[in-house]
């Protein structure tokens, strides 16, 4: 299966995600080494925080050069709620420049209803708008738990796989090339969750953007 | 839209699993970690421990406890009891829980919501309050009063402004436990309940009081509670998790009915 990384750079506590991949058989090691990250065979790039900050931590510390690196070889990356939104070119968290992974911005919830609370946070319902290996196996009325006051925006609407609705319909999980990113916790979403990484898990890491829904 | 979420609490004394009633005569009944792995198979949404002997020499005890469960359950877990200190609260991250509740020793220095908030991110500060009904007074205009130290010592301070108060400070949802409904099975607060909820743009967990599915079913829509926090009617075997959200669900609230 080869060696799959968990990148550690001091964004929430990363032993959720790993000991969720234990669950599903999947050995993954927690590490900060830009180097190691650069030829892992797989990468999950998880993350609760704050945009800038994360920013800041991984220019600091060579693993934004490192991803960047990870993604032109066609490492198949897993990118989750912090980890997936500094993937994309720009946060409205502090107006803050990312890694530009794929093409998008991430916006804040604008809501009309004063009654939904900011951030979005429990259980809610994840559709598949566009098929991919590492979602197939998702059936309506499947939820996944979510924690955001934030929701990614591809540039391209070929990259949004799934959507969830808060209010208005938002992007929850995208995907382009090699990598995928979902904006809830799969680590914490019970048996739908883990079977998501287990397919991440068994992904090869290909996806045709334009093939079929 | 978002569901409604079921919580359960384990109250955890030296490992074991407990239950008070009114916040005395506690009793043990039975492994926790078992008990939780149950739940969480059982469609349970989210857990929440309370070390209810929290002290110094007890911290490893509770933190061995929260990575056994972390190792087996994948939902969201919630621990309290005892956070005095940010560094309590990322021991007990480290160790596996999501989020931590705050209690006492907020009320003491307030400061401890906001400290904590910028260390682990405020949506996973929970701040947990234990709320008496007294009379309106100028001390407490909304006829309910805060007390510490489970449930012992009143603390003049009005549960309404409170609530405001920790919202402001930083704290990503509250915990609106009733001691005059704890453990009576009469149904929650709904008053005290609603009243809070109205007053925050946090999310509300309801405890305190359920005895029947019907309930549950009135904190979550005229309690305006965004969950509701069960402990003995699950504990002690006379409902399930997944019999409780299918009753919910069944009413027209919704709850996540796949797991």
């Amino acid at each position: 299966m080869g060696r799959t990384l968990i990148v550690d750079y001091d964004a929430g506590n990363l032993r959720s995600v790993q000991r969720a991949c234990s669950e599903v058989g999947l050995d993954a090691v927690i590490s900060a080494d830009p180097a190691a990250l650069a030829h892992a065979d797989r990468v999950i790039f998880p993350g609760v925080g704050q945009a800038a900050s994360a920013m800041a931590t991984l220019h600091r510390s060579g693993q934004a050069e490192a991803l960047q690196h990870a993604i032109a070889a066609g490492t198949p990356i897993l990118g989750i709620c912090l980890g997936l939104q500094i993937s994309l070119t720009h946060s409205e968290e502090g107006d803050t420049p990312c890694l530009g992974l794929i093409d998008g911005r991430v916006r804040r919830f604008a809501l009309d209803d004063p009654r939904l609370k900011v951030p979005h946070m429990g259980w809610n319902e994840v559709r598949v708008v566009r098929a991919h290996p590492v979602l197939a196996g998702i059936e309506a009325g499947d939820e996944f738990y979510f924690v955001h006051g934030y929701y990614p925006d591809p540039a391209t609407r070929e990259a949004v796989l799934a959507v969830s609705d808060y209010e208005r319909e938002f992007c929850c999980a995208l995907g382009v090339g090699n990598y995928v990113g979902v904006q809830f916790h799969t680590e914490k979403s019970g048996r739908v969750g883990l079977d998501l990484i287990a397919r991440f898990a068994a992904w090869d890491g290909r996806f045709e953007a334009g093939g079929k829904s | 839209m978002l569901s409604k979420r079921l919580i359960a609490c384990l109250d955890v004394r030296d490992g074991k699993l407990a239950k008070s009633v009114k916040f005395v005569d506690t009793k043990d009944i039975g492994d926790p970690v078992e008990k939780a792995r149950e739940y969480y198979e059982d469609g349970l949404d989210e857990l929440v421990f309370y070390d209810i002997t929290a002290s110094s020499d007890k911290r490893r005890i509770m933190l061995d406890f929260v990575e056994a469960v972390a190792a087996e359950v994948f939902i969201p877990l919630s621990v309290g009891g005892g956070v005095r200190t940010v560094a309590d609260a990322t021991d007990l991250r480290l160790a596996g829980a999501e989020k931590i509740n705050v209690n006492s020793a907020a009320v003491q220095r307030p400061e401890l919501i906001s400290e904590c908030a910028h260390a682990i991110g405020a949506q996973n500060v929970v701040l947990s309050m234990d709320i008496l009904r007294v009379p309106v007074s100028d001390a407490t205009p909304s006829g309910y009063e805060i007390v510490i130290n489970g449930g012992r010592r009143r603390m003049g301070v009005d549960a309404l402004a409170w609530a405001q108060r920790g919202e402001a400070l930083g704290a990503g949802e509250l915990v609106v436990n009733s001691i005059d409904a704890d453990g009576t099975r009469e149904g929650y607060e709904l008053t005290l309940t609603r009243m809070i909820s109205d007053a925050v743009r946090i999310p509300v967990i309801a405890s305190g009081g359920a005895g029947k599915p019907a309930h549950l079913q009135q904190v979550l829509t005229e309690g305006h509670a965004d969950a509701a926090l069960v402990a003995s009617m699950v504990h002690f075997g006379d409902y399930t998790c997944s019999g409780l959200k299918r009753y919910l669900h069944e009413q027209g609230v919704k709850m996540r009915m796949r797991w």
